[in-house]
């Protein structure tokens, strides 16, 4: 038997820090974009524990402010190609500069010069990797997946596939269905 | 999380000295903190990333056509261990058809490069490739869609 399956990244996160939070038995408030409010001091110990509890799941708490910011920016931007309804209709700029209360020179300045990559970049890279679920999801045609996506047309989300991967959508499904059929023989 | 105070960790197994020069010369330009680690063919290759004491590398580049192991049996012997899951493998190849590209696909590999004949050509290759791979490695995407040839 096979199951398909989709996640959200997002609310997956959040439920895995609520069941870790909730466990230690500490008081908090998930404020999203990365951040978590803890209502009292936390001791030394439950600090440790939580940090152990939440590496398991590749959540790393976070000491550096300019890399707070970086993920501040990675998690706004990754919210709104997850959730149509909330992408902007000003300009991304706009959005991120209010979003995050910092001015937008800064705030691209800061990202290129850590993560190796510019913010445009990384929108395209992430709004591709959606595309991949939602192709291997098998829900949606390309065309609804071009509107899900914001992009203004199929041919648009075909050409920008490319530049990332190199391979066309179909190409690409072809190559995971090859995959898991490999991988399936092997572990008969 | 990969940050800027990491370095990115190259293997490269590749059996012609001028490539490998090349390919020193190029990532050298980069703007990137990086350690490279050369081989001269996949058999030593294989030795170094089975030996537990050595760190794994983000990022693999594997040539084809090498003696004593060719690429393509080193990437099956790696794609079959799952310590090496988190390791991205470059095939770096004359062949640019449609189904060598697929089949480095479904055997395990992560990018596919066609060997650029000049050296600005292949100076960009490098730096897109290892820009990708990060982006992976950095920003929680799955590995197990990532395909990139270029």
């Amino acid at each position: 038997m096979k199951l398909n399956y989709n996640y959200d990244g997002n609310i997956a996160c959040k439920r895995i820090l609520e069941d870790q939070l909730d466990k230690l038995k500490i008081e908090y408030q998930i404020l999203g974009l990365g951040q978590i409010e803890i209502n009292d001091d936390l001791s030394l110990e439950s600090f440790e524990k939580l940090q152990l509890e939440l590496e398991r799941y590749a959540i790393h708490i976070i000491n550096n402010p300019k890399i707070q910011l970086i993920q501040a920016i990675k998690d706004a931007i990754i919210e709104i190609i997850y959730d149509k309804d909330k992408f902007p209709s000003s300009t991304i700029s706009q959005y991120l500069s209010e979003k995050l209360k910092f001015r937008y020179g800064y705030i691209t300045t800061l990202f290129s010069e850590y993560t190796y990559t510019s913010i445009e970049n990384f929108i395209i890279i992430q709004k591709i990797e959606r595309a991949k679920k939602l192709i291997l999801a098998e829900e949606l045609s390309l065309t609804e997946i071009s509107y899900e996506l914001n992009y203004s047309s199929v041919a648009y989300l075909s050409t920008q596939f490319k530049k990332v991967t190199g391979l066309t959508p179909s190409m690409f499904k072809r190559i995971v269905d090859k995959k898991r059929l490999l991988s399936k023989k092997k572990n008969k | 999380m990969i940050n800027k105070i990491d370095r990115i960790h190259i293997l490269i197994a590749d059996d012609d000295e001028e490539d490998l020069q090349l390919f020193n010369e190029a990532l050298a330009e980069l703007k990137m903190d990086y350690k490279l680690t050369s081989f001269k063919d996949g058999k030593v290759l294989i030795d170094y990333l089975e030996n537990l004491e050595n760190k794994l590398p983000h990022i693999l580049f594997l040539d084809l056509n090498m003696p004593c192991k060719t690429g393509h049996e080193c990437l099956k012997e790696i794609r079959s261990n799952s310590r090496f899951i988190d390791v991205s493998i470059a095939i770096y190849s004359t062949s640019s058809s449609e189904k060598d590209i697929e089949d480095s696909f479904v055997q395990g590999a992560n990018i596919y490069i066609k060997k650029p004949n000049d050296f600005s050509k292949l100076k960009k290759v490098i730096k897109d490739v290892v820009n990708m791979d990060w982006q992976y490695q950095s920003s929680g995407l799955n590995k197990e869609t990532f395909f990139y040839s270029l």
